[in-house]
C-alpha cells in the first residue's frame, strides 16, 4: 500500500502543442462555461413537462415547417413519445454531463504551469466526491444531531419519546426480534445451504434459486409474500399458500399480517428470504477456502461429516461468519420498506426506521425523527469504529 | 433435480447406487430448499397471467392442474398495470433515475479513488479516513436536514436531485471498493506512463479505467440493483407524482390503493422485478465477485 506518487519534474507533462496562448485560455474556459450552461438548460428542460413538444416545435420552426410546429404546440406529443424523449435527454445529460465537466475542468487546469497543474489536479479528482459527501452525509449528520436536541420539545422531550414512549418500546422489542431472528436465521440457513450445495452436482443452479431474491426489492418481496400470507374469511377459498395449507388440514385460516406477535415473525421471514442468498454466497466461498488436507486429516481420524462441519469448517470460517452477520445486522437495523409496505407499523409491527420515517414525513416532528436517527447511529457506531480500525490496521489511509 | 432418471442409469452398478443413496438426503434437501425459496415468486408469476376472477377465487397452484386450458391465461393484467395504473411511466422513470445514478457515483468515485491511491495532496489521509468513516452512517441520519435543504434548493421531485442523493449515499462504498482495487495496480505502470509524459488525467483515462473494469462492473451492478430497488430515497426526494415516481414507489401506491386487486399487484410486482432479475442473472458472476470484495451497503 505505498503511495509513491510520481513527481512533477517531467517538464513536458502531456507534451501537447504550445500552452497558454490566449486562444487556448479563452477556448478552455469557454468550453467549461458552455458545458455548464448546456447542463443548466437541459436540467430545466427536464423540469418542464412540455419540454419535448416545445423542443420539436422549435426544431420545426428552425427548418421552416411552421405548420407542423403549430400543430405540435397545440396538441403536444403522445405521452409515450414525450416520456421517452425525456428519458433519453435525462440519461444523456446525467452520464455525459459528469464526464464533460471533468474533461473540461481538466483542460482549464492544464492552463497552469505544470507545477501548479499537478498541485491543483488532485482537487479536481477528489473535489466532487468530497463535496457531495459533505453535502449529503457530513453536514446532514451533524445537523440531525443538533435538530434532535433543539427541535420539537427539545432534547429531553425528543429522547424521552425515542427511548420510553410505549410505541417506541414496541419498536425496540421488534427491532431486537428482527436483529436476533433475522440475522441468526439468515446466517444459519445460509451456512447450512452453503455446506449442502457444496456436495451436489448442479451447485450453481441450486445457488441461483436461493440467491435470486437478492435482486428483488423489499417492496416487491413484500408483495410476493403478501400473496403468500393472504387471508380470506373462513369458508371462502384461500388463495394464499399458507392459509390454503391450513384449510387443507381443516384449520381456520390465520391473518398472518394482522395477528401480533405472529406478524412480526412473518415479516422477518421476508427478510431472511432476501438475505440468505447473500450469506450463502460469502460462506460458500469461505467453505471452499478451507484446505482439503485438514478435512482429509479429520476424516482419517474418524470424524463424521457433521463433526467435520461443526468442529473443523465452522471454526475456520469464523471470520466470514462475523462479516456476514454484522453486514446483515446493519441492514436489518435499518429495515424500513418491508414494514412500511405491508403493515405500515400497525398491529404491533413498528420498527425504529419505519417510525423515524413516519415522524419525519407524515407528522413532521423533525426533532423526534432526528432523535430516532441518532438512536440508529449509536447502535451502528461500534461497527463503524471496528471498520475504520480494521482499515488502519491494513495500513490504508494512515 | 432429475433424480428418478438417475436411479435408473446407475441401477446396474451397486457401488454407484450405494454412493447415490448416501448422497440422496443432501440432494433432496437442496432441491426442497431451492423449491421453497422459489415458490413465492413462482406463485406471483403464475398469478400475474391468470384471469382476475380466477386469482380472487382459487389458489394459483390450481392453474397448474390444467395448464393447457388457454382461456385461464391472459396478459390484460399487464396492459392494465402498465397503462391505467401508471407502471409504464414508472418503469421509464426508474430507468431515468437508475442509469445516471449508477454512472455518476462510479465516475466520481473512480476519480477520487485514483487520487487517494496515487496522488499526493494535503489532507489526503484525513479525507480518506472521512470517506471510510461515512461508510456506515445510516441513511436516516441525513434525511431530515436534506428534506429541508431540498425544498430550499427546489431539488425535491427532480431527477437531478435524486441522482445526486444516490451519488452522495453510494460514494463512500464506491470510493472504498475502487480504492482497494486501484491502489493494487502495479506501480511500474504509472511510472512508465509518467515518463512518457502522461499527466495523471491521461493515466487515469487510458490506464486505470480500462484496467479497473472488473471492479467498476461489480460496483455498477451493485449500485444499479440498489438504486432500482430503493424505496426510501425515492419517496423522500422524488415523491409519488406520476411524472417522477419510480416503480417501487408506484407499486407501494398500488398496494395502498388496490390492496385486494391481486391481478394488478402481482403483475405490478413483476414489472418492478424484471429488470433487476435479468441484470442479476445475466451478470451474476460479476455480482458475486463484487460481494466477495465487500460490496455490501451497510
Amino acid at each position: 500500500m505505498t503511495h509513491n506518487t510520481p513527481t512533477t519534474k517531467a517538464p513536458s507533462q502531456d507534451s501537447a502543442a504550445p500552452r497558454n496562448t490566449p486562444t487556448e485560455i479563452i477556448s478552455s474556459v469557454a468550453i467549461l462555461a458552455a458545458i455548464v450552461l448546456i447542463l443548466r438548460a437541459s436540467l430545466s428542460f427536464l423540469k418542464n413537462p412540455d419540454g419535448p413538444s416545445n423542443l420539436f416545435a422549435s426544431f420545426y420552426d428552425l427548418v421552416g415547417a411552421g405548420g407542423s410546429a403549430e400543430a405540435i404546440r397545440a396538441s403536444g406529443l403522445s405521452p409515450i413519445t414525450n416520456k421517452l424523449i425525456i428519458a433519453v435527454v435525462a440519461i444523456a445529460v446525467g452520464i455525459a454531463g459528469v464526464w464533460a465537466l471533468f474533461i473540461a475542468a481538466n483542460r482549464v487546469i492544464d492552463l497552469f504551469s505544470p507545477r501548479w497543474a499537478e498541485r491543483l489536479r488532485p482537487f479536481l479528482f477528489v473535489g466532487p466526491a468530497v463535496a457531495l459527501l459533505g453535502f449529503f452525509l457530513v453536514y446532514p449528520a451533524i445537523n440531525t444531531i443538533s435538530t434532535s436536541i433543539t427541535d420539537d420539545g427539545g432534547a429531553i422531550e425528543n429522547y424521552k419519546f425515542a427511548l420510553t414512549d410505549p410505541d417506541m418500546l414496541v419498536a425496540f422489542r421488534n427491532n431486537i426480534l428482527w436483529l436476533v431472528l433475522g440475522t441468526g436465521g439468515s446466517v444459519l440457513i445460509g451456512l447450512i445451504i452453503a455446506q449442502l450445495v457444496d456436495r451436489v452436482k448442479r451447485e450453481a443452479l441450486a445457488k441461483t434459486f436461493i440467491f435470486l431474491p437478492m435482486a428483488i426489492s423489499m417492496v416487491g418481496a413484500s408483495v410476493v409474500w403478501g400473496f403468500v400470507y393472504e387471508w380470506k374469511p373462513p369458508g371462502q377459498p384461500q388463495i394464499g399458500v399458507l392459509n390454503a395449507g391450513l384449510d387443507a388440514v381443516g384449520r381456520d385460516p390465520i391473518a398472518w399480517l394482522q395477528t401480533a406477535p405472529l406478524n412480526t415473525l412473518a415479516l422477518i421471514v421476508i427478510m431472511v428470504w432476501l438475505q440468505t442468498g447473500f450469506a450463502m454466497v460469502i460462506l460458500s466461498a469461505a467453505i471452499k477456502g478451507v484446505p482439503g488436507e485438514i478435512l482429509e486429516a479429520a476424516r482419517i481420524d474418524g470424524a463424521n461429516e457433521f463433526q467435520i462441519f461443526r468442529r473443523v469448517i465452522v471454526p475456520s470460517i469464523k471470520g466470514s461468519v462475523i462479516t456476514v452477520a454484522t453486514t446483515i445486522f446493519v441492514a436489518i437495523l435499518k429495515v424500513f420498506d418491508i414494514v412500511f409496505v405491508t403493515t405500515g407499523g400497525k398491529f404491533d409491527t413498528e420498527v425504529i426506521a419505519n417510525r423515524m420515517f413516519a415522524e419525519m414525513f407524515k407528522f413532521r416532528n423533525f426533532g423526534r425523527a432526528s432523535a430516532l436517527a441518532v438512536v440508529l447511529l449509536v447502535v451502528v457506531t461500534p461497527i463503524m469504529v471496528l471498520n475504520v480500525r480494521n482499515l488502519r490496521r491494513q495500513g490504508i489511509g494512515a | 433435480m432429475t433424480t428418478s432418471s438417475k436411479t435408473l442409469d446407475v441401477a446396474s452398478t451397486p457401488t454407484k447406487v450405494q454412493k447415490w443413496s448416501q448422497k440422496a438426503p443432501v440432494r433432496i434437501a437442496v432441491v426442497l430448499i431451492a423449491a421453497m425459496w422459489s415458490l413465492p415468486t413462482l406463485g406471483l408469476l403464475i398469478s400475474s397471467i391468470r384471469q382476475p376472477n380466477d386469482i380472487a377465487t382459487s389458489g394459483w397452484w390450481t392453474a397448474l392442474l390444467h395448464p393447457f386450458e388457454a382461456a385461464q391465461w391472459t396478459v390484460t393484467n399487464y396492459t392494465d398495470v402498465l397503462g391505467a395504473d401508471g407502471m409504464f411511466d414508472a418503469f421509464v422513470n426508474s430507468l431515468i433515475v437508475t442509469i445516471p445514478a449508477t454512472v455518476i457515483p462510479i465516475t466520481l468515485a473512480a476519480f477520487a479513488a485514483y487520487a487517494f491511491a496515487w496522488m499526493k495532496f494535503p489532507g489526503r489521509s484525513f479525507l480518506f479516513a472521512m470517506v471510510v468513516g461515512l461508510l456506515v452512517v445510516p441513511l436516516q441520519m441525513t434525511l431530515v436536514p436534506l428534506l429541508q435543504l431540498y425544498t430550499d434548493l427546489e431539488l425535491t421531485g427532480t431527477f437531478l436531485g435524486v441522482w445526486l442523493a444516490h451519488t452522495g449515499f453510494g460514494l463512500p462504498l464506491a470510493v472504498y471498493l475502487l480504492y482497494n482495487y486501484i491502489s493494487q495496480l502495479p506501480k511500474d505502470l504509472f511510472e512508465s506512463a509518467h515518463i512518457d509524459g502522461a499527466s495523471h488525467f491521461t493515466a487515469f483515462i487510458r490506464l486505470v479505467m480500462p484496467l479497473s473494469l472488473p471492479a467498476l462492473a461489480s460496483f455498477a451492478i451493485f449500485q444499479f440493483l440498489w438504486v432500482w430497488n430503493d424505496l426510501l430515497i425515492a419517496l423522500v426526494f422524488l415523491g409519488t407524482d406520476s411524472e417522477v415516481a419510480v416503480v417501487t414507489a408506484q407499486l407501494n401506491e398500488l398496494v395502498g390503493s388496490r390492496g385486494e386487486a391481486w391481478h394488478i399487484l402481482t403483475a405490478g410486482a413483476f414489472v418492478t422485478m424484471i429488470v433487476p432479475v435479468v441484470v442479476f442473472l445475466g451478470l451474476q458472476r460479476f455480482f458475486v465477485r463484487g460481494l466477495l470484495a465487500g460490496s455490501v451497503k451497510g
